[in-house]
């Protein structure tokens, strides 16, 4: 089995470029499953439906979308296994910035889109700079100059990545995605994450609405990035 | 360096095979891409641009010197054989001109000094001038417009140049044009311009998405390119009197 973890700021065009990719892995001869991680609603199941490959939407709730994926890994693998297939699509949500839903062993893909400027690669952090691939979407709308300058971006967080110039309404970069995944490697049974996910947990993650400063315990950090414990 | 580009025909928006089977282009020519909006002739061009290998919506096939092109001169700037000045009239980037100009010519190996090079001969295509201090973000349509032209010839200076409607821009056509088509490179011209369109010695006609057919420059068409070129150089002279705010004088 072939884990594909792909993952990306929001509207940033993940769903269609792995429609497209599908569709390719489908003429490849491969059998591809795809798990849609969302944090309250989607419908992108029935997007993928049409491709006629088996679909299942995970919503992570109260979770963090990406905990919810990297908890859940084992289940989706074994959910692809029983569809025969051989290769696990997994769209996240991740919205922090702060996590890479990555383990060491799969294809880690991180889609990005061009226009929203070159200082965006330095913000998107472990998403951008522990993955393999990245796709970058909506080339169409600038200039030639100012994707070569986000690819120049792109290759100083993340030197070694390689770069996929797609574009989710023509499905260009589908065939080099594609081929990407089918050299990809295998998932192994002990996999362990790429990056660290953050320093956790403060009272508001279970649940504290007053926002009062004597409210909070956990690990917290200061405006001016002191960092402390406070609680037993 | 010999360098051939071949496009391979594929099919139209409604899935037939497209009437033109194979073009193949050879350093040195300038060829010239027309028809209606909507018939496709960008999707050409992006289809050269990205070295489609049927993995677009018209299945066609790019090759150079008769090869798919390897994956690193796809995507490696530095080892890109395309330049393309697309439709795009603005920038999105929210850095200023030297900047941006300093962190292209790194992804392309060039010397940073290069930057004041581009601001210099983009301020000979357009009228209010461009400085380096400027954001990308507030320049007008036809100063993006002569700094992308400028880019291209001075950083992204490739064998292979693709344009895409140069007259929509406000900029000097002509002198943008020359500046891009560089001695012994191949240049593809999208236009809806007559004169552009008369002045390769070949054109494609597109047609519902699919390379319809070739037609070579008669030289009665030449005549006409010839005639157009006088009419745009008077055309030009008139636009910048009434620019400049002078009133304007009968035809000679």
């Amino acid at each position: 089995m072939r884990l594909v973890v792909v993952a990306g700021t929001p509207g940033a065009g993940k769903t269609s470029v792995l429609m497209h990719t599908t569709r390719r892995l489908l003429q490849l001869g491969m059998k591809p499953a795809v798990v849609k991680i969302d944090c309250l609603w989607t419908e992108d199941d029935r997007r993928f439906e049409r491709l006629g490959v088996p679909v299942i939407v995970g919503l992570s709730k109260d979770m963090c979308p990406d905990h919810f994926s990297i908890y859940n890994i084992d289940d989706m693998l074994a959910w692809a296994a029983s569809q025969e297939c051989d290769v696990l699509l997994n769209e996240t949500a991740g919205l922090c910035l702060r996590c890479a839903p990555y383990p060491d062993s799969c294809l880690a893909v991180c889609v990005i889109d061009v226009t929203t400027g070159p200082n965006a690669p330095l913000k998107v952090g472990p998403l951008l700079t522990t993955a393999d691939a990245a796709v970058v979407t909506k080339g169409d709308m600038v200039s030639q100059a100012e994707r070569e300058v986000f690819r120049e971006r792109i290759l100083e967080v993340n030197p070694k990545c390689r770069i996929v110039e797609a574009n989710g309404l023509s499905g260009k970069g589908s065939a080099e995605l594609a081929e990407l995944i089918r050299k990809g490697p295998e998932t192994t049974a002990e996999m362990r994450l790429r990056h660290n996910p953050p320093l956790a947990i403060c009272t508001l993650c279970t649940g504290e609405l007053r926002v009062a400063k004597e409210h909070h315990r956990g690990v917290l950090r200061h405006l001016d990035g002191f960092m402390e414990y406070m609680g037993e | 360096m010999n360098l051939e580009l071949t496009v391979i025909g594929g099919v139209d928006k409604k899935g037939e095979v497209e009437p033109v089977e194979r073009l193949d282009m050879k350093r040195g020519e300038i060829i010239g891409i027309v028809g209606p909006t909507g018939s496709g002739k960008s999707s050409l061009i992006g289809d050269i641009e990205q070295f489609a290998q049927g993995d677009t919506p018209s299945g066609r096939y790019i090759l150079i010197n008769g090869r798919t092109p390897g994956a690193e001169t796809r995507s490696d700037p530095r080892k890109k054989l395309i330049a393309q000045l697309s439709q795009n009239m603005h920038f999105l980037a929210d850095m200023t001109v030297d900047e941006f100009l300093k962190m292209h010519a790194k992804s392309r190996g060039k010397p940073a000094s290069v930057a004041k090079d581009v601001v210099e001969l983009a301020n000979t295509l357009t009228g209010e001038p461009i400085h380096p201090d400027h954001h990308l973000t507030i320049l007008s349509g036809g100063q993006s417009r002569a700094l992308m032209t400028a880019d291209i010839a001075v950083i992204s200076d490739s064998p292979i140049v693709l344009i895409d409607e140069i007259e929509n821009a406000g900029i000097k056509k002509r002198e943008a044009l020359d500046l891009l088509a560089g001695e012994g490179k191949i240049v593809v011209v999208v236009t809806h311009d007559p004169m552009l369109a008369l002045m390769p010695s070949r054109r494609v006609v597109m047609r519902n998405g699919g390379m319809y057919r070739i037609i070579d420059t008669s030289k009665e068409e030449r005549t006409v390119c010839e005639d157009l070129t006088r009419v745009d150089d008077w055309l030009m002279s008139l636009r910048e009197t009434i620019r400049q705010g002078n009133v304007v004088e009968a035809a000679p």
